[in-house]
């Protein structure tokens, strides 16, 4: 069975209207299970709204799509994803414990078991000594952290992330990511990864998906072979580099001349999604 | 997050500084100006009155503050009530915004001479109700935006939980709404005393802090007016100080709204 099903998707927004948005035209994708597939893309190609379309946090106009064979919809009322975004969304009212322990309130857990649970969620990311702390008492890469553990606090199968490290700086950023590549292993979760930055996506993924705008579809599929086992060293690989030239190639295929697209390049900046 | 003793010492200087050397310029002026008692009063003639009619200040006191904790509690709890209604009927809201601006144009005390009219002469009803209906909306406002202002990426990811609207009131909303809240509060209990006497000028029983300030004024007993000033502002800083602890212990982190929107 496959983790995500995603079959000719189409979504519109403001359709039959002058400012209609053709967000996403006709998208196949297949993901399995264990995979880590990238979405990676200029502003407007519809990979956020992929995502979100995956999630059920909107509903498609045309087309279908399946997590762990079931709909959309069903499989977020099952809660078979945990879902991260650029800002860690953390709750200010709630220790991170009691952050990390929401989903497992809302599907009504005991009090010890959904203690025990973010006890272990939070040795996962590394921050027990920091369990009874405020959110705002961490720094935004400990945030986003207590956001990875809250997502998969109740093991969902499915890590559904949306520029979860865009707003972190160069070094916190690396540093997640190695982290995600461990905690997602340990945990054997599938994840699926909208980012703008090309080494991020190449350093993370098995695949990494090129989607180009107006309207939104995707143009090229780069299987990324550099193996289970990523470290510092792969950052600094031919291997690495290699395919890091050959998606910002296929990036360049679709930039429409005289519009830049906004894509970070290996040394840029996180832009605005 | 707690403050250690010297900075709390160095946070209360100042004021302090300030308020003794404000009352001994005070004394100073109406010594070196000898001004009439009619015109201001010495601190120390305040003092004095104050010592010398204790008893009757605390029974002014305590009438004006009954009045006020009534309309208080009356008022917070309508207040909250109406703001739960106004975010699960949306629709109410379209039909409550003309009303509640038609209110505020409304120079709202003339409200308590109709209460007056409503009511027999020695009922503290009209009053009660006056401080009900000042707080009520500073309460609604709050809250009602509150409840309402919750970040997107909360309920998306509520959404994503599967959480229930319900489940997304009880742990999103209502939370977000607690600061708020207490915002309100501080606005508001101060505000209630406010409103507690000047509604006594409106008639009624002459029992209360207001009309005792007007009555003393008409006597020309100026410090003794000013002894019960001194009394209502006591008053008032009870309020304002039993919103401010509550805050302290309903707010986890004992932050208010402001520092958090400020972070």
């Amino acid at each position: 069975m496959n983790a995500v099903e995603v079959r000719s998707l189409t979504k519109v927004f403001n359709a039959g209207r002058p400012n209609s948005v053709e967000a996403l035209v006709e998208v196949d994708l297949t993901i399995e299970p264990g995979e880590f597939v990238s979405l990676i893309g200029p502003s407007g190609c519809g990979k956020s709204t992929q995502l979100r379309l995956i999630a059920n946090l909107v509903e498609p106009t045309s087309g279908e799509v399946l997590v762990n064979g079931k709909s959309a919809r069903q499989a977020r009322l099952d809660q078979d994803y945990g879902m991260a975004f650029q800002q860690a969304g953390l709750f200010d009212w709630r220790t991170v414990t009691k952050n990390v322990e929401l989903p497992l309130e809302l599907k009504r857990w005991s009090t010890t078991e959904r203690r025990d649970r973010a006890q272990e969620m939070l040795d996962l990311v590394k921050l027990s000594e920091f369990a009874d702390h405020f959110p705002w008492q961490l720094s935004g890469g400990m945030q986003q952290r207590v956001a990875i553990a809250r997502a998969l606090a109740a093991r969902p199968p499915l890590l559904l992330m949306d520029e979860p490290f865009g707003a972190l700086d160069e070094m916190t950023r690396e540093h997640m990511q190695a982290e995600l590549l461990r905690i997602c292993g340990e945990t054997s979760t599938t994840v699926v990864f909208v980012t703008h930055s090309i080494p991020e996506a190449v350093y993370l993924s098995t695949r990494v998906v090129v989607m180009s705008p107006r309207p939104g579809r995707i143009t090229d599929v780069v299987d990324v072979d550099l193996g289970p086992h990523r470290d510092v060293e792969t950052r600094e690989a031919d291997a690495f580099f290699k395919k890091v030239t050959e998606v910002r190639e296929a990036l360049r295929g679709i930039a429409t001349p005289g519009v830049e697209p906004d894509i970070e390049q290996v040394t840029g900046e996180a832009g605005e999604g | 997050m707690r403050r250690s003793g010297a900075s709390a010492l160095a946070l209360v200087w100042p004021p302090v500084v300030f308020g003794v050397a404000f009352l001994l310029i005070w004394e100073i002026a109406v010594e070196v100006f000898d001004f009439q008692t009619y015109f201001l009063p010495a601190p120390s003639a305040i003092w004095g009155a104050f010592r010398a009619n204790t008893a009757s200040i605390w029974e002014a006191t305590r009438v004006s503050g009954q009045n006020a904790l009534v309309g208080l509690l009356v008022g917070t709890a309508l207040g909250v009530a109406m703001s739960f209604l106004l975010e699960r009927f949306r629709l109410l809201t379209d039909l409550m915004t003309p009303l509640a601006v038609a209110l505020n144009a409304v120079p709202i005390f003339i409200l308590v001479a109709i209460f007056n009219n409503m009511y027999p002469v020695t009922s503290e009803v009209p009053r009660r109700l006056m401080v009900t209906l000042v707080v009520y909306f500073i309460v609604l406002v709050n809250v009602a935006r509150g409840l309402r202002d919750v970040r997107i990426i909360h309920v998306e990811l509520m959404r994503s939980f599967a959480a229930s609207d319900v489940a997304i009131l009880l742990k999103v909303r209502v939370p977000n709404a607690v600061p708020f809240l207490f915002t309100a509060l501080k606005i508001a209990a101060p505000a209630s005393v406010i409103t507690a006497f000047v509604s006594e000028y409106f008639g009624g029983s002459q029992n209360g802090l207001g009309s005792r300030i007007v009555s003393n004024i008409a006597l020309s007993n100026n410090s003794e007016a000013w002894a019960y000033v001194l009394g209502a502002c006591l008053l008032g800083l009870a309020f304002y100080l039993t919103a401010v602890v509550l805050e302290r212990f309903a707010v986890p982190g004992g932050r208010g709204a402001l520092e958090r929107l400020a972070a």
